[in-house]
């Protein structure tokens, strides 16, 4: 007997973007898209128990979201023109390679920089990861009506304002990527380190939603480097997951991580993006270096061994790219390595990074590794004060209290 | 079916005009005019010059001055039209370019 439950999840996880995206060009609207993608898949969760599953999910969904879709309209006759026009349309074939595309507008819509970024954040896991609004209020711990508020505001939004639903002009394209990219990350990193104390440190629900959305759009975007990079950057650190968080829920350094944990084949398949690109030729973006880094990590089976002047070398070229603050923070903990604690904390003292937890833990580490206790204990209760991520939070009190004694009078 | 947009231009208190606006402005609304996006434009006069009018009860009452005071104010506004967002979108970034502010981006009712 067929798992129907099975079949549905694994027919709702595929066809999902497709069928929404079908429907919005067609009718022009996302919220009806949506509505009618929703009606047809819970039409199915009642009929293929009884029919069977139909020998085309993806045409037996978009037909049955269509038919919706046209009755809704029927029924709402006080409706303007343009849905007249979108019912004339409604039974025009298929053009081949058309519902690829669809699903690349669908994208780009979700992120437009019209919106603000928490917005595009929900409405691409609504509209293209198939999410309940439900799901995702609770995975960014939002109650569930704000968070449909923020999703119907949003399509109001696109509807009043006309966005378009299309993919941009060439001469947009390069930032519209850029923008569709930092979404995607933003949904990966909310996931691997979850931002909200209350939440589980990591959540590979998401860090899964955001590399199947990201694959997507490496598919649709075939010639872009820095999709490629950002899917690579994504395997290379969800790879490590395993062995990122010990079994008393407290986050492991990667020096400390069982490397016999990591998943081979996520390293493989990120490396292998990684030397396509190095064949490419091309100057890399910063996902592209990013996931260099991750790739001379995941290449060393001991931190002992891991190549830390290329790493240096790598955050050369991003810092070339983007001298932020950041980066210059992430490259002084590679030149600790290379060059020893007092070199990487002469550059990391002036950085402007006080209110960010990282910096104070990377000062907190560097200080305890050149036996400056007291500074060190300073520095780990600001990084313990500002980081909201709990495994984060008990693996620097941990350090912290390892620190020897202050020598009392 | 273009939509319609409104543009507000803002008038931040640290504006400062540096003589050229003028000729941009001038240039910009040309290049909406040949374009096909032109469909009104003008600078306001002072808040102060502003009256509030309330003729909801009986006899009208008027009052001096603009209903909101604030220290970010519109001081001109354009209209255009425009087959979307990003169109439109494009056209007030070349607009907040040429007079020198930032500007906010609003769609009428649907054309």
């Amino acid at each position: 007997m067929t798992d129907f439950g099975e079949v549905l999840t694994r027919v709702h996880r595929e066809e999902w973007a497709r069928v929404v995206a079908t429907l919005a060009r067609r009718f022009g609207d996302l919220d009806v898209a949506e509505e009618m993608a929703a009606e047809a898949f819970a039409t199915a969760v009642q009929r293929w128990p009884l029919d069977g599953v139909p020998p085309s999910p993806r045409a037996w969904l978009i037909t049955t979201a269509n038919r919706k879709g046209i009755d809704r309209l029927r029924r709402e006759v006080k409706r303007e023109d343009k849905h007249k026009e979108a019912l004339m349309l409604a039974d025009t074939p298929e053009p081949v390679g058309a519902i690829d595309d669809d699903r690349l507008r669908l994208v780009f819509t979700c992120c437009h920089p019209a919106l603000a970024m928490e917005v595009r954040v929900a409405l691409t896991l609504r509209m293209v990861g198939g999410l309940t609004v439900a799901e995702i209020a609770r995975a960014f711990l939002v109650q569930e009506t704000a968070m449909s508020r923020r999703i119907t505001r949003a399509k109001e939004k696109i509807r009043a304002a006309r966005i378009p639903y299309r993919v941009p002009s060439h001469e947009d394209l390069p930032a519209r990527v850029t923008g569709v990219l930092a979404v995607l990350y933003l949904i990966f990193n909310e996931g691997y380190l979850a931002s909200d104390p209350g939440k589980e440190a990591v959540r590979a629900d998401l860090t899964a939603e955001a590399i199947r959305l990201t694959r997507l759009v490496g598919d649709l975007l075939p010639g872009d480097g820095e999709v490629a990079g950002l899917l690579a950057l994504m395997l290379l650190t969800e790879a490590r997951r395993p062995a990122r968080v010990s079994a008393g829920g407290e986050l492991v350094s990667l020096g400390e991580q069982d490397r016999g944990v990591w998943d081979r084949d996520l390293i493989a398949e990120g490396h292998a993006l990684v030397r396509a690109r190095l064949a490419a030729g091309q100057a890399p973006g910063r996902y592209q270096i990013l996931a260099a880094i991750n790739a001379v990590h995941t290449d060393a089976r001991d931190i002992r061994d891991t190549d830390w002047s290329q790493v240096v070398a790598l955050y050369d070229q991003l810092v070339g790219l983007d001298p932020s603050p950041i980066v210059w923070l992430n490259r002084a903990i590679a030149l600790a390595e290379l060059d020893g604690p007092q070199v990487a904390l002469a550059q990391v003292d002036p950085l402007p990074l006080d209110g960010y937890h990282a910096f104070h833990a990377t000062r907190a580490d560097l200080l305890r590794r050149l036996g400056r206790s007291q500074e060190a204990r300073a520095a780990y209760d600001r990084a313990i004060a500002l980081a909201s991520n709990s495994a984060e939070t008990a693996y620097l009190t941990r350090r912290r209290d390892q620190l020897p004694a202050p020598d009392f009078p | 079916m273009a939509q319609q947009y409104l543009i507000s231009v803002l008038n931040d208190s640290t504006d400062s005009d540096d003589g050229n606006e003028m000729a941009a402005i001038g240039e910009f609304n040309a290049k909406l005019k040949a374009e096909g996006h032109w469909v009104f434009a003008n600078g306001l006069t002072a808040p102060s010059t502003a009256t509030v009018i309330d003729g909801r009860h009986g006899e009208p009452v008027f009052t001096d001055g603009p209903f909101l005071e604030s220290k970010e104010y519109v001081i001109g506004l354009w209209i255009i039209e425009a087959e979307d967002l990003d169109v439109a979108l494009r056209l007030a970034a070349q607009g907040s370019k040429a007079c020198n502010r930032r500007l906010e981006l609003r769609p009428f009712h649907g054309a």
